[in-house]
């Protein structure tokens, strides 16, 4: 990821100045370059051991205990169709976030950084992502290097 | 610093009205004197700290009532309902007012001068003879009353004031210096200290918390618990002994800490019912029915913001039962009934649910007034009306626009209100159904999920995973070793059954149902002993096959997220005491899941209120030639057996096998009822039935299926060993007779 070089391009743009401007919390799941918004993400936290929901759709990678309250936790990967995480890898990380049907623990391959975006970056979603993953993006910036997907997080938790 | 004091104020007040409303209830039902005196206190301290903070409006309008009770009192006065209702809608404004303080921080802009000239009405209500009397010679009940330092002229004279000018100046000063005189000799003599004395201790150990405070609370013990799990399982340390000694205190403590914490959020549902005999009493009068209210199970602990997502529902069902329900004294004598009506409220935990039903003995509910009514208001056709159940009947009462009663009264009639409870019980996740009899009363049953309510449940293991069971389904638990098994489990094609003293159990392998499939997972012959689980969902047991059963916990339900609600095998999660979450089973929706019994719960309901001539029993289902299916009562059958063709022998003509050291007569089903015998095989299957030392085996084609279902007999062809033929499964099936083939076998 090219974090400086984000970090300074969102800068410049802050001067500019719209009221556009979001701080997005981005992660790496499988190729894809993900943001959601930082004012939705309660928190984040390691990866810890589930109770697999026997007979609940496979997107559910179980449940998990965030201090008393339990969550659905659900693989991003799976949510994506991308291909499952190899066994070698790290274990994923939990984007915690709120929606309105309330708290989901989004399981990602890696935290990026937060980036600040704005119109400018602003890309008409291309026609390739709209036709994969229709609902699940709801828009998308243009980074440095990369493409930065928003994640619809009321869709992707809707299983 | 005034602000505080405005909000200690207005927390005691709300309290205090609270309570007033629950004491004056109880007054007029048992008129007794203490608790007119603890009314007249507590009225009295609102009045004084009124005063004291300025609220000039809301120290008005006690002050008229704080005058009434004052006479009540003394005896001047006799609580009629006429007044008591006067003093409850001056505790209506009180609250009222109350309430637009904490809301906006200064009084209402309402003056309730109609209440104040109501109660001042009642103050002046005595007989102009006897003010007279008074005037000249005070009755001797109110001297006695009055402290012996104060003359009676003056009061006479406010007594005069109040009628001529009854100038709200003036008389407050007037009537603290005599009540408060009068409340202090009061006190003295009759030993009243001690019990104000005994109040005061009682609200000295309660104290309030701020909700938000305790979820905090509840939040934080949670992240101890996992910090004491990490402790827990972290052994470096492992040999040293003080560090285990502390490891082990620390566990402890946490354990105890987290229940108590999570038992702070809990509330009794009296909390809620407490408000209900004042709602009855106030709708009785004024529909002039007579009500009495009787509660159960008012103990019953539910979450706080469940309490609160109830209570609107609660009360409208309550007033609709006395508006609606319960019959005018007059019809309910006709009708044989005692004159007063009675409204039972009756809560219980049940299968991880809060269960609340609220009954009432009025008339029921009218099946064909409902529907006339509901084609009426266009809801449904004529004919659709016609095919209505009485269950599907009384469920059209929760349809929008909805009402049977004949006359709209401003109490309910209006159509709206069943629907927007039903909505409000289903946004909760509860469900409420309706059992009614003409003529002798209606019940409506809440089944509200228990969210964060502690329940005791059963932990037992499977694929390595715990489960909670809800303790409430809970019948027992069977060990069998594999000795055993040829003797006890039985196997009718897919589906395993136990015998548990004499009956058919069927079994659920709880492995195999959280894979997705539908027949036990695993092979008999590998297994050395099975854990079953004996639960009762509806009316029905079952027996579900655990890996491993581990203790009993008090458990917190806590509800799944919305990608899971749908899973209806899981009633909830909830942590253990080691951190990790774990499921609860939904008895009820396994045992659907595993088809053990097939209908839907309102069926049975149906039959509850509507008996005719179905009747709910288990059958085995079994085919005599090709497709033509019998059904054989279930509780009659004691074994299923297959035997060789060689193990067939003769006896007096009839087939027999050897049998458990007897012998065992057999009956072909085919030729019992066709009159030809089955095409001969290698080996037949054998019902066994028994009856006291009697044994008969029938020997069937085929053993097709079992069924719990409620059985209508549509056609009673009571031709040779056949009792009727019903529906079942949605095909036509024979009823056999067994108690017939018994006598002539």
């Amino acid at each position: 990821m090219s974090t400086d070089a984000t970090h300074l391009l969102t800068s410049d743009l802050a001067t500019v100045g719209t009221g556009e401007q979001h701080q997005l919390v981005t992660f790496q799941v499988g190729s894809l370059l993900l943001g959601i918004d930082v004012m939705k993400v309660q928190e984040l936290i390691r990866y810890q051991e589930m109770t697999k929901v026997p007979l609940a759709s496979a997107v559910v990678e179980g449940l998990i205990n965030l201090r008393g309250e339990i969550l659905t936790a659900i693989d991003l990967r799976r949510r994506f169709s991308l291909p499952p995480r190899p066994a070698s890898a790290e274990p994923p990380m939990n984007v915690v976030v709120r929606t309105e049907g309330g708290i989901v623990s989004f399981l990602v391959d890696h935290i990026g950084d937060v980036v600040e975006v704005g119109p400018a970056q602003h890309e008409r979603t291309p026609a390739t992502i709209r036709q994969r993953y229709d609902d699940l993006v709801a828009a998308v910036y243009k980074l440095e290097r990369d493409l930065l997907l928003v994640l619809d997080v009321e869709q992707a938790a809707t299983v | 610093m005034t602000d505080d004091i405005l909000k200690e104020f207005l927390l005691e007040a709300s309290e205090l009205v609270d309570s007033l409303d629950r004491e004056m209830i109880q007054l007029e039902a048992e008129g007794d004197l203490s608790i007119l005196l603890s009314i007249f206190r507590k009225v009295h301290t609102i009045k004084g700290t009124c005063g004291f903070l300025g609220l000039t409006r809301l120290e008005g309008i006690t002050h008229v009532g704080e005058n009434l009770l004052d006479l009540l009192r003394s005896g001047e006065r006799q609580l009629t309902r006429e007044s008591a209702s006067a003093l409850l809608r001056l505790l209506d404004a009180m609250r009222e007012c109350l309430g637009h303080i904490e809301q906006h921080g200064t009084e209402p802009a309402k003056e309730y001068t109609e209440l104040c000239a109501e109660l001042q009405r009642l103050v002046d209500a005595k007989p102009m003879a006897s003010v007279a009397v008074s005037e000249t010679k005070p009755s001797p009940v109110r001297a006695d009353a009055i402290a012996p330092s104060e003359s009676p002229a003056p009061e006479t004279a406010a007594t005069e004031l109040n009628l001529t000018a009854p100038s709200r100046e003036a008389t407050p000063m007037q009537h603290i210096t005599a009540s408060d005189t009068e409340e202090a000799g009061k006190s003295e003599r009759s030993g009243e200290l001690s019990a104000e004395l005994k109040r005061s201790a009682l609200s000295d150990s309660s104290l309030r918390i701020d909700v938000t405070l305790l979820d905090k609370l509840m939040n934080l013990v949670g992240e101890l618990v996992l910090a004491r799990n990490q402790i827990l399982q972290h052994n470096s340390l492992g040999g040293d002994q003080n560090f285990a000694r502390v490891k082990q205190r620390l566990n402890l403590i946490t354990t105890e800490l987290q229940e108590q914490v999570m038992k702070t959020r809990m509330q009794p549902i009296t909390n809620v019912w407490n408000k209900f005999p004042r709602v009855v009493r106030d709708l009785s009068h004024t529909c002039n029915k007579k009500v009495k209210v009787e509660m159960e199970g008012k103990e019953t602990d539910l979450d706080k913001t469940l309490l609160e997502a109830i209570k609107d529902p609660l009360t409208h069902i309550v007033r609709n039962a006395v508006d609606h329900g319960i019959e005018l004294p007059e019809e309910r004598i006709a009708a044989g009934k005692s004159p007063e009506g009675t409204l039972s409220l009756r809560a219980l935990h049940e299968g991880g649910h809060v269960i609340i039903q609220i009954s009432d003995d009025g008339g029921g509910l009218d099946v064909t007034k409902i529907k006339r009514k509901a084609v009426q208001n266009g809801i449904l056709s004529a004919e659709r009306a016609e095919t209505l159940s009485a269950y599907e009947t009384f469920q059209l009462i929760f349809s929008p626009g909805f009402s049977t009663a004949e006359k709209v009264t401003h109490i309910s009639g209006r159509g709206v209100g069943m629907d927007v409870v039903k909505t409000n019980i289903e946004k909760v996740g509860g469900v409420i159904h309706i059992q009614s009899e003409l003529g002798k009363g209606t019940t409506f049953t809440l089944k509200i999920p228990l969210t964060l309510a502690i329940i005791p449940a059963l932990m037992v293991e499977s694929s390595d995973q715990r489960y909670a069971i809800p303790q409430v389904s809970l019948v027992e638990l069977v060990r069998v070793s594999s000795q055993q098994f040829s003797e006890e489990l039985d196997r009718v094609g897919d589906s395993l059954f136990y015998r548990l003293r004499g009956n058919l159990l069927p079994m659920v392998d709880l492995n195999a149902l959280l894979t997705g499939e539908t027949s036990a997972s695993f092979a008999l012959e590998e297994q050395d002993v099975l854990n079953i689980v004996v639960l009762r969902a509806e009316n029905s047991l079952f027996g579900l096959i655990v890996d491993q059963v581990h203790d009993t916990e008090e458990i917190v339900v806590k509800p799944l997220g919305k990608q899971l609600k749908d899973l209806s095998i899981f009633a909830g999660a909830t942590i253990l005491g080691d951190g990790r979450v774990a499921l609860i089973l939904d008895v009820l929706g396994i045992s659907k899941r595993a088809a053990v019994c097939r209908e839907e719960r309102h069926e049975r309901r149906e039959v509850a209120t509507d008996r005719s001539d179905a009747e709910r029993e288990s059958l085995l289902i079994v085919s005599c030639r090709s497709d033509e299916r019998i059904g054989l009562p279930l509780d009659l059958i004691d074994r299923l057996e297959e035997f060789e063709l060689a193990e067939i022998e003769r006896a007096a003509s009839q087939k027999v096998v050897q049998y458990r050291g007897g012998i065992l007569p057999l009956v072909d089903l085919s030729e019992l009822l066709t009159g030809e015998p089955l095409p001969p095989t290698d080996s037949i299957r054998v019902v066994v039935f028994s009856e006291g030392a009697r044994r008969v085996g029938l020997v069937v084609n085929e053993i097709l299926d079992v069924v719990d279902e409620e059985i209508k007999v549509a056609q009673h062809r009571c031709g040779a060993n056949i009792r009727g033929s019903a529906i079942v499964q949605g095909r036509v099936t024979d009823l056999l007779d067994c108690g017939a083939i018994m006598a002539t076998s």
